[in-house]
């Protein structure tokens, strides 16, 4: 059975959200316009996450993408907090004196993030006390440490993903009270997640990318083309880099059995990631966790089940590697998108699609009459032929969404095929997985004459 | 592409009977050999230099030659004809919605008839006859509005079936339709040809017409035009005539001296195709089918098909001169939609070979209506521009007109719609004018429904209460740029969305509306009419007293803190502005005009105060925040606002007090309303608008105070018979014709502008009169609602025209308000009307083609003034002398 257009585009747009940053909001004009952002789940549920949030406290947008592994609570944790982790380590001294005494006091909290969320994106309401008070402690050690230097953005990104790695880390030792949160910090831990985010501020964008979710900017060259330049690496095993530096990390008996199939000790494909406790703590303490732990984690296989060649963990970090880029005003968009969507595209066509998109602009070449002979009737079916060929485009409000149709449904020729289309979204659940990953999308829209002013003033 | 033009041109066979024409049609010819291409050189000095010579230019210097005028020079910057007007589609249509324009068209068809016989050169004119088409019965309302206006003109127009479609256009598809309009005379034209013969006819007449002169700006001295520069020397003028079409934008600004011309090209695209099997004949009708958004014309045995899409493409926004108009790029996707309804209409032309599709840039304007008349501030600077691509329809009227305006000091008609100082400079931004003709450009095929607001180019000029009335729930319109409410939407209540409320019918809009004013009779209301125009004029001795009194028609030399409601009337008595006037002082005075006044009302006393240190006028209309407070309550507001009594004995009518209201002083509270209700105006320093409006909202709470908007004021002052200038009141109006004989002291010991006129009509009579009509069988839900422009029939005869209307919420009925001529049933010759003539006549309004009958009567209902009134109200002394 086939679905119809109006099913397909429903599937495709359950999931899509738009922002767009007020043209003038009185204090700082952005060099961000907005973004269009979707998830397309193959996994049920999907094991994605996504976040979006302006710090409030200082400059900049901050955009990401999760991509969860065994399970999505390390990616539903890491999408609710690292943005909190991120914009305390970019506060300055006195801002952070003055929440940990409003906290003290009882006073009201001044905002650090605004967030942009669709409605199926939740924070969990249990966990945010134990989560605020990690995220206490760490401003608190950060007031203590009081560098009096400003804040690097790129040192700021590093230690905000190692921190949070190492209280999801923390939290799982010392477990809680409370059953149901002992159990939801012993998930998150035991679960992972990869995390590509984005910090845009002016013309500097920063990218952290901790394992094989991806960065990509949109270039508009001087012919109207699009081009595309990554901003991140992937930390899996095609990115030599990785190999090595795993490789270093650990004696050269292990150098074998490091990197097996492509995989990291022969099970895990990013070489980085938040949580996945089994590749970074020692054999007794996960076995000292695992036991103490309640009933359900106990007959989970997969938790009690140690890696293979596990000798000299860790064998995994959260810290991520950064990319900073100086905007220019060619530089006209930026997809974050898990890998879910670079599995099928490639990142020129990405690129390609989603310029067009943007700029409504569709390279077909003017038709001109010229000395020819057409009739009226032969011009008006050419047209018509011309406008279905763009009009998939105008199906879709949202980049992100208009990005999916096209990976899930393009065929040999790189045109939506609405059958093909209809087919992989109407898979049984059990079976969509095989033919199609989580796909998770940010497309970041740059206002150029923005970039461009501020260029000049630099 | 130019080769094909060539043949557009070539039955222009016009043999020049001025030496100094050929002269330089024969270097035209020869530019490619000789090198000298200016032999005749320019004149040092004239009376008037046009610049332009497209089918405005040559026009206005056609029919100025004709009215005497002689010693002219038109300057063009390429070649004659050979902008737009080579370029466009060549239609004569009759069929407009405002009446100005209409008369123009009419002209403009009657002039060309007759054109080819007068100039000996042939302008291709064919009456063919133009149907336009409805698909809709919204549709077909619309154009039985616009067939009714035909119709009391002598032009004759009559609404038909499909069927009868047919049978006068062989190719027509009328499945779809339900109707449409046939205008038997509309015809065709060669518009460059039209405009060589207008071009000819000047030239013998003795205009001089220089091609390939470019003007490169406008000297001024003193706020005159002095002369023009140009890319071949100097010319000294006393006039200059802006015809630049869509470059008049840029010329305007070219000066020291700027000139805002409103305008912004777009592209405008038509097909041209090859002749059909079987040629259609020259003489079939144009159709017009605004829904499919196009209109088709034959030519040369073929079609010609453009029109005007959803989602236009605006162009030189940044200004790009260049010589003639190239081809512009074709753009068949563009096109596509239009080519779709194209054969929709006509599927027996899918065969049709395509000859070209012509990409034409075309001007439009902020409000869809052309633009002529002099400058505000550059006196003797002309303009006739931005045509909204019905150039050919309304160029012989709009240059008769422009030419009867600099003769005789103003034109034959009333063209205020048209009239360049509408604009202020706050409609020059190019952003907003490109903004702004995104949405006209479309708006020229959209329905023409009443109370239309543009969308774009909003919130431009604000009141500072505007965030809180928004938040209130104001729903907003726009007079000259700013903001103002037409009703509150009260909360839970949701209207429906804009394409839905667009009706001829009752609106949705109907019992909000109602309660505002249930409100304003009951207790209190505030309308925000921060708007109003607002100048103040002082002197350091009797000068500022001594030049009103002279330039208003009634008396002002009234006692300091009273108001008094006076015309500016022209030469010939009619109004120029309508206003309040206060005495603030023996030597200062507080004028307030309506909205759209503020730049023609500004440099009509400009023009004519001394040029005197000692007299100051200053435009402080952004000055002052306008709060109307209507309604019996709004003396118990005001008086515990201000600890001041506000009885009648202590604030008569008509009187203007400062004082204090709230912690706020300074306020200028004013007890008049424009609206025959009791209440006060208060004219409040900006800085304090949102506390005196906070106090106010807050007092009035125990008296029932809420927000209300202009509809409210509209319906109240209608019911009461109250004019507003610029929709019932023009330059053509007196105060005679219009009842208000009180509010003109013709002995007031002193001449003023517009007394010979007055004092004549009150001898012998007025030729029309404002007349109040109240519909008698007209079914408020069901019927067709009464907008303006309606048809006014006495005893079966034409007899004028409503200038506006509205539903009395009091006498549940609607009201009318027009004016009442009376032409001699023999000879068409206009008598004097009289008030037996208004009494003893059977009356109907047309409503698009359906005659409702109504009451007719000079003076309002009294029983509506009893109510609740103070004795001594003298707003409307003058009407209660029945």
């Amino acid at each position: 059975f086939y679905l119809t257009p109006p099913q397909v585009n429903s599937i495709l747009k359950a999931n899509e959200y738009s922002f767009k940053v007020p043209e003038f909001d009185g204090k700082n004009v952005s060099s961000v316009l907005g973004f269009d952002s979707n998830q397309l789940p193959a996994n049920a549920p999907i094991e994605d996450r996504r976040s979006a949030a302006t710090c409030l406290q200082t400059r900049g947008m901050l955009l990401g993408v999760f991509d969860g592994h065994a399970g999505c609570a390390c990616a539903q944790a890491v999408s609710e907090r690292l943005f909190y982790y991120i914009a305390v380590s970019l506060l300055p001294h006195e801002t952070l004196l003055e929440i940990e005494n409003a906290v003290e006091s009882g006073r009201a909290l001044l905002p650090i993030l605004q967030w942009h969320k669709h409605p199926n994106d939740y924070f969990s309401k249990e966990a945010s006390k134990l989560y605020f008070s990690s995220l206490r402690t760490y401003w608190q050690e950060l007031i203590d440490l009081n560098s009096g230097e400003t804040t690097d953005v790129k040192e700021a990104l590093i230690n905000a993903f190692k921190r949070l790695d190492n209280d999801i880390s923390l939290e799982a030792q010392v477990g809680d009270p409370n059953s149901f949160l002992n159990y939801l910090v012993l998930r998150v831990a035991f679960s992972g997640a990869t995390a590509c985010v984005a910090h845009v501020d002016g013309v500097d964008l920063h990218i952290a990318n901790t394992g094989d979710s991806r960065a990509m900017l949109g270039v508009q060259e001087e012919d109207g083309s699009w081009s595309a330049v990554n901003l991140s690496y992937d930390h899996n095993a095609q990115n030599e880099h990785e190999v090595e530096r795993v490789k270093m990390e650990h004696p050269k008996s292990e150098e074998k059995s490091l990197v097996k199939q492509d995989r990291l000790l022969g099970l895990l494909m990013p070489f980085r990631a938040f949580g996945d406790v089994k590749f970074k703590w020692s054999i007794e303490l996960q076995k000292r966790v695992v036991e103490s732990g309640p009933d359900q984690l106990n007959d989970n296989e997969y938790t009690k089940f140690i890696p293979p060649n596990y000798h000299t963990p860790p064998y995994l970090t959260a810290e991520p590697e950064v990319i900073h880029h100086k905007l220019r005003p060619q530089d006209k968009f930026l997809v974050l998108a898990t890998d879910g969507l670079w599995e099928t595209m490639h990142r020129q066509d990405v690129a390609r699609i989603v310029g067009e998109y943007l700029t409504g602009v569709h390279h077909q070449q003017p038709i001109a009459v010229g000395g020819y002979k057409v009739t009226l009737g032969q011009m008006h079916g050419l047209l018509t032929e011309r406008r279905a060929r763009i009009s998939s485009v105008f199906e879709d409000q949202n980049a992100a969404t208009h990005l999916i149709r096209h990976a899930v449904g393009n065929n040999e020729f790189g045109t939506v095929d609405h059958e093909r289309l209809s087919k992989m979204l109407s898979l049984p659940e059990e079976l969509a997985r095989m033919y199609r990953d989580d796909i998770t999308i940010i497309v970041v829209q740059f206002n150029s004459h923005v970039i461009g002013a501020c260029q000049n003033e630099e | 592409a130019a080769g094909m033009f060539l043949r557009l041109l070539s039955d222009v066979r016009w043999r020049a009977a001025n030496p100094k024409w050929r002269r330089m049609t024969c270097s035209r010819r020869s530019t490619s050999s000789t090198a000298e291409p200016h032999p005749v050189s320019l004149p040092a000095q004239a009376q008037v230099v046009i610049c332009g010579g497209g089918i405005m230019g040559t026009s206005v210097a056609y029919h100025l030659s004709k009215m005497g005028w002689k010693d002219i020079v038109l300057l063009e910057q390429g070649r004659l004809a050979a902008g737009t007007t080579r370029f466009c589609a060549g239609i004569v249509s009759t069929a407009r919605h405002v009446s100005i324009e209409l008369k123009m068209a009419d002209y403009s068809n009657k002039l060309y008839q007759q054109l080819e016989q007068e100039t000996g050169v042939k302008t291709g004119y064919v009456k063919t006859g133009s149907i336009s088409l409805a698909q809709t019965q919204d549709r077909l309302i619309s154009l039985k509005r616009v067939a009714s206006s035909l119709n009391v003109m002598g032009i004759p127009c009559e609404i038909i079936t499909p069927k009868q479609v047919a049978q006068l256009h062989p190719l027509i598809n009328i499945h779809d339709l339900v109707g449409a309009m046939y205008v038997p005379e509309d015809a065709l034209v060669s518009s460059a040809n039209v405009s060589l013969a207008l071009a000819t006819a000047a030239s013998r007449n003795g205009v001089q017409i220089h091609e390939r002169t470019s003007v490169s700006h406008v000297s001024v001295q003193k706020g005159r035009v002095t002369g023009v520069e140009t890319d071949r020397g100097q010319i000294q003028c006393q006039y200059f005539i802006n015809c630049a079409g869509q470059w008049a934008y840029e010329l305007g600004h070219s000066g020291e001296e700027p000139v805002n011309i409103p305008l912004h090209a777009c592209e405008h695209f038509y097909l041209l195709t090859h002749p059909l099997k079987e040629p259609l004949a020259s003489n079939l009708p144009t159709i017009v089918d605004p829904d499919g958004r196009i209109y088709i014309r034959n030519w040369q045995g073929g079609i010609l098909s453009g029109g005007f899409e959803k989602n236009p493409k605006p162009l030189f926004t940044e200004g790009r001169n260049q010589l003639e108009i190239q081809n512009l790029q074709e753009d068949w996707d563009h096109f596509e939609p239009l080519l779709s309804a194209l054969l929709r209409r006509m599927p027996d032309l899918e065969a049709l070979q395509i000859m070209q599709l012509v990409n034409c840039p075309e001007s439009f304007t902020p409000d869809m209506r052309c633009i002529m008349g002099e400058s505000p501030t550059v006196r003797g600077y002309f303009v006739l521009a931005g045509m909204n691509s019905a150039g050919i329809s309304y160029g012989g009227g709009a240059g008769k007109y422009l030419a009867e305006w600099m003769v005789n000091g103003y034109p034959s008609e009333n063209v205020w719609p048209l009239d360049l100082k509408r604009f202020g400079t706050l409609q020059s931004s190019r952003t907003f004018l490109r903004h702004r003709v995104m949405e006209v450009m479309p708006l020229m095929c959209d329905l023409k429904v009443p109370r239309w607001d543009f969308q774009t180019g909003r919130q431009l000029r604000t009141s500072p209460l505007y965030d809180r009335l928004d938040a209130q729930g104001a729903r907003w319109m726009e007079k000259h740029g700013f903001e103002r409410v037409k009703y509150f939407v009260p909360p839970g209540k949701d209207l429906l969305d804009l394409d839905q409320s667009k009706t001829f019918y009752k609106p949705d809009w109907f019992d909000i509306v109602g309660s505002e004013v249930k409100c304003c009779k009951e207790a209190v209301c505030v309308i925000d009419m921060s708007s109003f125009t607002k100048f103040e004029i002082s002197s350091t001795g009797d000068q500022a007293l001594e030049n009103l009194q002279y330039l208003f028609s009634n008396d002002l030399d009234v006692p300091v803190g009273h108001v008094v409601h006076t015309g500016m009337l022209n030469e010939k008595g009619g109004y120029e502005n309508d206003c309040s006037i206060a005495r603030l002082s023996k030597r200062s005075f507080f004028m307030i005009s309506p909205t759209d006044q503020q730049v023609h009302c500004w440099a009509w006393l400009k023009n004519r105060l001394p040029d005197d240190s000692t007299l100051t006028m200053e435009d402080v209309t952004w000055k002052y925040t306008a709060l109307n407070l209507i309604g019996p309550r709004a003396v118990d507001v005001l008086s515990e606002l201000s600890y001041a009594p506000i009885t009648p004995e202590h604030f008569p009518s008509l009187f203007c007090k400062e004082m204090s209201v709230g912690y706020a002083n300074g306020i200028r509270v004013m007890s008049i309303t424009h609206t025959g209700e009791p209440g006060f105006m208060l004219y409040i320093p900006i800085e304090y608008a949102l506390h005196v409006y906070n106090e106010v909202m807050n007092m009035g709470q125990k008296y029932g105070i809420r927000n209300a908007g202009y509809y409210a004021l509209r319906s109240l002052r209608i019911e009461k018979f109250f004019a507003f200038w610029g929709q019932d009141l023009d330059a053509f109006t007196t105060p005679m014709e219009c009842g208000r004989e009180f509010q003109v002291k013709l002995e007031k010991g002193m001449q003023f502008v517009g007394q010979e006129a007055l004092l004549e009509q009150k001898q012998n009579g007025v030729y029309k009169r404002f007349t109040m009509f109240i519909l008698e069988d007209h079914d408020t839900d069901m019927d067709l609602w009464p907008w303006w422009g309606e048809p006014i029939f006495r005893n079966g005869r034409y007899v004028g025209k409503t200038t506006s209307s509205a539903y009395s919420y009091t006498l549940e009925r609607h009201v009318c308000l027009g004016f009442v001529q009376h032409f001699d049933e023999k000879t068409g010759e206009q008598l004097v009307v009289t008030t037996d003539f208004i009494n003893q006549g059977e009356y109907e309004i047309d409503i698009a083609g359906q005659r409702f009958q109504a009451k007719a009567k000079l003076y309002p209902f009294s029983s509506l003034f009893t109510h609740r009134r103070r004795k001594d109200e003298v707003e409307l002394s003058g009407y209660q002398r029945e």
